[in-house]
């Protein structure tokens, strides 16, 4: 059984469609990426998935719970890492990891936090206050956030977004490892290249659409490419 | 167009939002409404006084009196002896009047006699705010007008009387009635006074909490979106209620620390003020507040402050960063300024229709009216306040944790029925 199922999610802003009846499935322990163009419904698609925004029509469950049904329960079993998300300023790296572990379980709270400050890797950077950070450590310090509640399911949202090099390439490693040891996760990104290389499977979405959906390497056969950013082209066009 | 044109075309684009007017038309809505009840006052102060008159003294210092008070005052009640008292103070409250004037029968003979003839005075008090003491005080300068005149009246007929009685030859003897009791030996001024000494730290302490504590939920919606950390917030395992009590709770507390750090200051600013109202023993007057007067005002307290913090909440949801936060403060600000000079300047009782409901309506009053109130008994206004403030506090917690369950609070979107609405209103 698929840890996600999503059936003919639609989600409106007002008029405007944003994410028009799409449908698929994650299984467990996989690497899914939703790939597509700015304004595509990437993330109004993740948003839904971690219960930030309510469903306008269609099916989402997550590890059979319903999404509509039982939000509550959801959260507790999923970490989404916004594209553009910041943290507590006044706070330091460890306190502001503490206050997110205070929401779970007090016996794992512990672990979480040791997790959270080895995923970030901040060395003695870790107690100095989140406004001190540069952009790649607070991303490192956020990743860190999602990943050290040893979520059933990580959402993440263009999760290298900004990043130089260095910094993606270890954010990539980082979730690469997270999957090995279990976590499902769903992301999406613009950068085809990361998606080739972290992904089990991708759907591109355009317009509020699935238009393609499959293993990378299947796909590049398929439509004769030599990577998925020329398969995104072809389809779409 | 130039740069400069440019640059002005593009700020007044940007402050041209509904969010900057809306508060002002809000607020110029309120003064409006205010500044008509207050004229409404000011009118009534400039009619002559109404009053009744008992002259028991036929003698010519009397009717130099008498005919004062005849030709500046309304007078709704004329005697000649003062068995009539409680027919006159029925008619004064009949007919709306200020006060009951006795002229005893040797008024003249002991102004003559080199002692000051005694002016009975018996208010009928309505209020206890500043401008309910504005009628007594057109009622005092008669008095004076009648010393005054009585003085020249010496003068003219060149009595060998001691001067201190040809300048001050009258004095008053004043009783007050006010919510069912009567304060022997007290004008309406000192009783307004001695209330207010009792009743002006509270709305100013309320004033300040409101503005304080609700800033700051304000500011902290708006910081979870600037910050970008409500996103997050709002995917872990934690109920919506638990986000809007929690942050209540904690402006609640900061509030509180800030009341007290300005309570300190405050009280050490009226010790000056109540020094002068030491003088007379309010106890004897029933002019002071018990232990359950005390719990019941800081019952009403802790609910307005919940109230305010639950409407800072909601306002706090539209807050988009830093700045939108100030501006949405300034209504809240305006809400609990508002109800502070009304009863500072006014007494509930004694206000037009418009401005009752307008001081109920608005929930951060409540705590403000419950001192003067306890201190006549008014248990009713200060019970009904507290249970209309509960309902106002439990309307909006339910509202902002409707909006937290919705995608409004994260796209900002209303809906069509809104939208449709405010296209129609363009």
């Amino acid at each position: 059984m698929p840890l996600v199922e999503v059936r003919n999610l639609v989600k409106n802003y007002g008029k405007i469609q944003a994410v028009r009846g799409i449908s698929f499935n994650i299984d467990r322990g996989e690497i899914f990426g939703l790939i597509g163009p700015n304004g595509a419904g990437k993330t109004t698609t993740l948003r839904v998935l971690s219960t930030l925004l309510n469903v306008t029509s269609g099916n989402v469950k997550i590890m059979n719970f319903d999404l509509d049904k039982q939000p509550g329960e959801i959260r507790k079993i999923i970490s989404y890492l916004p594209e553009d998300a910041g943290a507590y300023k006044n706070l330091t790296g460890r306190r502001y990891l503490e206050f997110i572990a205070n929401f779970f379980e007090s016996s794992k709270k512990q672990d979480m936090i040791i997790r959270g400050i080895e995923i970030a890797d901040l060395d003695e950077r870790i107690d100095d206050r989140v406004d001190t950070y540069s952009k790649g450590m607070m991303r490192r310090l956020l990743v860190g956030r999602a990943l050290m509640t040893d979520p059933k399911l990580t959402i993440l949202d263009e999760p290298t977004s900004g990043l130089d090099v260095i910094n993606a390439q270890e954010i990539r490693k980082l979730i690469k490892n997270t999957s090995k040891q279990g976590t499902t996760v769903l992301l999406s990104s613009h950068n085809m290249l990361e998606v080739e290389y972290l992904c089990d499977r991708i759907a591109l979405i355009s317009d509020g659409i699935i238009v393609e959906e499959g293993i990378p390497k299947n796909l590049m056969n398929k439509y004769k490419a030599n990577n998925i950013e020329e398969v995104f082209t072809k389809v779409v066009k | 167009m130039s740069a400069l044109g440019n640059i002005i075309r593009k700020e007044i684009k940007e402050l041209l939002t509904p969010q900057t007017f809306l508060p002002i038309i809000i607020v110029a809505l309120i003064f409006g409404t205010m500044g008509n009840a207050l004229q409404g006052v000011q009118e009534g102060a400039e009619e002559p006084p109404i009053i009744g008159l008992i002259n028991e003294d036929n003698n010519n210092l009397s009717v130099i009196a008498s005919n004062i008070f005849n030709k500046n005052a309304e007078v709704v009640f004329n005697s000649t002896t003062s068995m009539d008292k409680e027919i006159g103070l029925e008619k004064i409250k009949e007919g709306n009047g200020i006060a009951l004037i006795i002229i005893p029968q040797n008024f003249t003979k002991q102004i003559l006699d080199e002692k000051p003839g005694s002016i009975e005075v018996y208010w009928v008090m309505k209020g206890a705010g500043l401008m309910d003491a504005i009628s007594s005080s057109i009622l005092e300068y008669l008095i004076g007008q009648v010393n005054t005149n009585i003085s020249q009246e010496l003068i003219q007929e060149n009595k060998t009387i001691n001067a201190t009685i040809v300048l001050t030859p009258t004095q008053r003897v004043e009783t007050t009635y006010f919510k069912g009791r009567e304060f022997t030996g007290i004008s309406p001024n000192t009783l307004t006074n001695m209330v207010s000494s009792q009743s002006i730290v509270i709305p100013i302490i309320m004033m300040m909490i409101i503005i304080m504590a609700g800033g700051i939920v304000i500011t902290s919606m708006a910081l979870e979106k600037e910050n970008k950390t409500l996103e997050t917030l709002l995917t872990l395992p934690v109920k919506r209620t638990s986000i809007v009590t929690g942050k209540i709770a904690a402006s609640a507390f900061i509030g509180l620390i800030l009341a007290i750090i300005y309570m300190i200051g405050m009280n050490y600013y009226f010790q000056g003020f109540q020094m002068g109202a030491g003088e007379i023993n309010l106890t004897a007057y029933g002019l002071i507040l018990t232990p359950m007067d005390f719990l019941i005002i800081g019952i009403s307290l802790f609910i307005t402050l919940i109230a305010a913090l639950s409407l800072c909440m909601v306002l706090g949801t539209f807050a988009k960063n830093f700045k939108s936060a100030q501006t949405l403060t300034f209504p809240v600000t305006m809400l609990a300024m508002i109800p502070m000079f009304i009863t500072m300047f006014a007494d509930f009782d004694t206000l037009p229709l418009a401005l009752k409901v307008l001081l109920f309506g608005i929930p951060f009053s409540h705590p403000m009216m419950a001192p003067r109130a306890l201190l006549f008994d008014d248990y009713l206004l200060v019970i009904g306040g507290i249970i209309y403030v509960l309902i106002f506090a439990f309307i909006m917690i339910a509202i902002a944790v409707w909006i937290f369950k919705t995608d409004r609070l994260l796209t900002g979107s209303t809906s069509k029925k809104w939208k449709k609405l405010f296209k129609k209103r363009n």
